[in-house]
């Protein structure tokens, strides 16, 4: 299968998401969609997956021009995409998720079925038991059967978008040797989204670059011929980065701030949680200080981090803020004394879809009964200027791209809180976006904010941490002396080698 | 695209359910073999034939709109506010125990009908706060404890009018005494039975929630929550308390709707007596889509319907449940098509009519300053 894209055009209002983009993909290629966020690469996928129509433009497969009406009917012709979180439905098994979408007629022929996925599962070396509920599954796992569903119904073409994010080193093996596999012998085109030039650096044969919505380049990666050496990965990623910039960036290091007294203190805290066996954690906070939280989807983190917000139930142990006993009190409390949780889920918490840029800054702004809309405006407007937000005030929240909604979410934040307790700061966002949003964060360091942060980028624990926690099935390890850990080193600790 | 387009496209789905409607209306009137011309007439004259019949439409529309306007507040927080009716019901027993044993002289009936009004209102906001505390505390939805406390309420109505508060002669569960005159709330003249206090009431209350929701912290905060209770709470909206206020607001109008069902239209406490006003009111909001620039006149266009319609049995010996049908149609072709403008216009629906515009204007006028 070839697929080529002629003329396409989309415009999200002002916004030109794609302009003119004319791009081919060849049999057995896998071929890296590289963009700072906002280039217009989901745009894209979305239109080759048939999630949105394009406003102009022709799609083609192997020369014949294609009508997608949705999902369906691009999977009908052969192709699928891997949502960053996967599309699957919690409560049923993994055998019943495989089955659903696939089946024709009106008998489920489940013992089939579960053949056929047994010999995939086999085939790619994944771990799939067919009756385990979906709910406890890893996030690689439910990749996993994503893929071979998808592969089950018969895609040529597989786009997949993040996928690496929140799975261990092991598991990103796994996942790239099936991918292979399938351009190689299968001759499937594989189409990855991805801000990890490492990652896409090793898996692609070639990469398309777009760059506010216009196809800025096209580029051949050395994996193909050549033995990878750290010097040609540097060199390459340099490269991609000026494409993708239009300018190189200077290495990142971040400045260190005096550690001062103690903000937040966790003693032996137990969080409840039905599934995982959470074990006592105790970790202080001190001012200007940045703490990292290292882990695999799962594994503890998250509903520490929500503990410490006041937003989860906690079995045993105290919280201290700023002098004061705060196991009992409630997450306005905290905030309205300086300590602010920003959630991972921007749309789901954190953002509301409906309200204005505006509105948003109204509710952050003050606790004035009357608004005084006028100066709200300009705050909102020095906002976009200052957090380099794509949109407009008067936008609805829902309008903006992925990676302008997480800009927002950190401008919202106070200037100068006690403590912040941060899901995936910079979860979705390329490298400049992410660097940017760190030093807004730092700046707050800065001025004696301690930060407590998880993340599954693992060079972003590394480079920004002061102290690593890695959490494991509940189990926490603490990383003292981050400077003397490597990225790698921590790629096993969070495979719970600890 | 344009204003001018989007403004025609809206308002031609306002318009073509309303035609629809009649259209389907007037078919079903020849196919029982009569002139949909004579329907409309005496619609037409139930309703405005004279002043004393427009009273009585405007009756109608106070403890309507009163109550509409509460729900738009509910609305805005994501609350289903079905309660409303137990609501109405208990400010009309609190302003009938008002009405019953606070006994003053003639002269301060003014003075009586507002510590009526006041106690009224209190009522419904207990009622209301009973929803919402059962909602916030203990995490029943709204809409099973309003339906509950609703069904409560009417117990209770009962049990007083059959018991502690029946009439001394004659007993029954029709209904209790008439109250004394002064705490009654007066007409304004025989040819217009209405009363002016409560028409000034309806328009403050209108304008004070319309003020409250698009300029004030309060009304942003209603929608934050009622768009997503989860993030207004990171941000640092104060959710429970939101959501509580609403409960109160609401309960409040719709207590003093209650209060002018028993205080003016029956001059007695009666089952039932809030005639389910509350849960039309219900039907107002939704097919505004919880805009309440419009609620007066929908309100009033009920309002008219269903006073008018007591015409059809009298004048053609038709079902006065004609003009229940007219209504329903209404209804089902307004939400259908509200439908089609979301699948099809989403552009052209705003939410609410004024904050956006208004917002949109001062932020491109912001703008285009140096």
């Amino acid at each position: 299968m070839d697929i080529e894209l002629r003329n396409i055009h989309k415009r999200f209002g002002a916004i030109h998401a794609n302009n003119d983009i004319n791009v081919r993909f060849s049999h057995g290629r896998i071929v890296g969609i590289l963009g700072e966020n906002g280039a217009g690469k989901s745009t894209l996928m979305k239109i080759l997956s048939g999630f949105q129509p394009a406003d102009h433009g022709d799609i083609l497969i192997d020369e014949r021009r294609i009508d997608f009406t949705g999902p369906t009917a691009a999977i009908a012709n052969g192709i699928g995409m891997l949502q960053q979180d996967p599309l699957d439905v919690g409560a049923f098994t993994v055998l019943e998720n495989f089955i659903y979408g696939g089946a024709k007629g009106l008998t489920l022929k489940r013992a089939r079925a579960e053949a056929q996925l047994s010999e995939l599962t086999a085939r790619f070396g994944f771990e799939l038991d067919p009756h385990q509920p979906i709910d406890n599954l890893l996030i690689a796992q439910r990749q996993q059967l994503e893929i071979i569903r998808l592969l089950a119904l018969g895609v040529e073409t597989l786009i997949l978008d993040e996928p690496t994010t929140g799975i261990s080193a092991e598991q990103k093996d796994i996942l790239f040797d099936a991918l292979r596999q399938l351009a190689r012998d299968e001759g499937m085109i594989i189409l990855l989204v991805s801000h990890k030039l490492e990652d896409v650096i090793d898996l692609c044969d070639e990469v398309v670059v777009l760059r506010g919505g216009l196809m800025v380049g096209e580029m051949d990666m050395p994996a193909s011929d050549k033995r990878l050496t750290s010097a040609l990965v540097a060199e390459t990623k340099g490269q991609l980065v000026t494409m993708m910039f239009g300018e190189e960036l200077e290495a990142q290091s971040r400045p260190h701030y005096e550690i001062g007294a103690p903000v937040f203190i966790a003693d032996k805290l137990v969080v409840q949680d039905l599934r995982l066996d959470m074990q006592p954690i105790s970790l202080t906070a001190h001012a200007g200080e940045v703490i990292g939280l290292a882990g695999l989807g799962g594994s503890g983190q998250e509903l520490f981090m929500r503990a410490c917000a006041r937003l989860q139930r906690v079995n045993s142990g105290a919280l201290h803020f700023d002098g004061d006993n705060i196991t009992g009190a409630s997450y306005r409390q905290l905030f309205r004394r300086g300590c602010v949780f920003g959630a991972a889920g921007r749309l789901e918490e954190g953002l509301i879809a409906g309200l204005t840029l505006i509105e948003h800054t109204a509710l952050v702004a003050d606790d004035k009964l009357q608004i005084d809309w006028k100066s709200v405006a300009e705050r909102a407007d020095r906002r976009i200027d200052h957090y380099r937000i794509k949109g407009r005030a008067a936008d609805a929240i829902e309008q903006l791209s992925g990676g302008n909604q997480q800009r927002l979410l950190i401008g919202l934040l106070p200037d100068d809180p006690k403590m912040l307790i941060l899901e995936q700061p910079t979860r979705g966002l390329d490298v400049d976006s992410a660097r940017w949003i760190w030093t807004q964060l730092l700046e707050r360091c800065g001025r004696g904010a301690a930060i407590i942060f998880n993340s599954s980028d693992l060079e972003e624990l590394v480079t920004y941490s002061d102290r690593i926690f890695v959490f494991y099935a509940g189990r926490v390890h603490e990383v003292a002396d981050v400077a003397a850990t490597s990225i790698d080193e921590l790629g096993h600790l969070i495979g719970g080698s600890f | 695209m344009n204003p001018p387009r989007a403004l025609a496209i809206q308002i031609a789905f306002l318009l073509l359910p309303i035609a629809i409607s009649l259209a389907i209306g007037a078919i079903l009137v020849i196919a029982v073999g009569r002139d949909p011309l004579e329907v409309v007439d005496a619609l037409w004259k139930g309703a405005f034939k004279d002043s004393r019949k427009l009273g009585g439409v405007v009756n109608f529309w106070i403890p309507l709109t009163l109550v509409s306007i509460g729900l738009v507040v509910t609305f805005r927080a994501g609350l289903w506010n079905i309660g409303v009716e137990g609501q109405m019901m208990m400010g009309a027993l609190f302003a009938s125990w008002g009405a019953q044993y606070i006994l003053l002289d003639e002269s301060l009936s003014p003075l009586l009908n507002v510590i009526l009004i006041a106690l009224a209102a209190l009522g419904g906001m207990f009622w209301g706060a009973v929803v919402g505390a059962l909602k916030i505390r203990l995490g029943v939805n709204e809409i099973f404890g309003g339906v509950a406390l609703n069904a409560l309420v009417n117990v209770i109505s009962i049990y007083l009018i059959s018991g502690p508060w029946q009439p001394r002669i004659g007993g029954s569960a029709q209904g209790t005494e008439p109250f004394p005159t002064p705490a009654l709330l007066p007409e304004f003249s025989a040819r217009f039975p209405t009363n002016l206090f409560m028409i000034a009431l309806v328009i403050a209350a209108f304008l004070i929630v319309m003020v409250m929701l698009n300029a004030t912290r309060w009304g942003l905060n209603l929608k934050a929550v009622g768009a997503n209770m989860r993030s207004a709470l990171l941000l640092g909206v104060a959710t429970e308390r939101t959501s509580m206020s609403a409960f109160l607001v609401c309960g409040a109008l719709a207590g003093i709707a209650g209060s002018y069902r028993v205080l003016f239209t029956f001059d007695n406490l009666r089952p039932l007596a809030s005639g389910g006003i509350g849960f039309l009111g219900l039907l107002v909001v939704l097919l505004l889509s919880i805009r309440l620039l419009w609620v007066p006149l929908i309100a009033f266009a009920f309002a008219t319907i269903l006073t008018g319609s007591t015409r059809l049995q009298i004048a053609l010996k038709l079902d006065s449940s004609l003009a229940g049908v007219l209504q329903g149609l209404l209804v089902l072709f307004v939400i259908l098509f509200h439908g089609v403008q979301e699948v099809f216009f989403p552009q052209t629906l705003a939410d609410d009519e004024t904050a956006e515009d208004s917002v949109a204007a001062v932020s491109s006028a912001v703008k285009q300053k140096p």
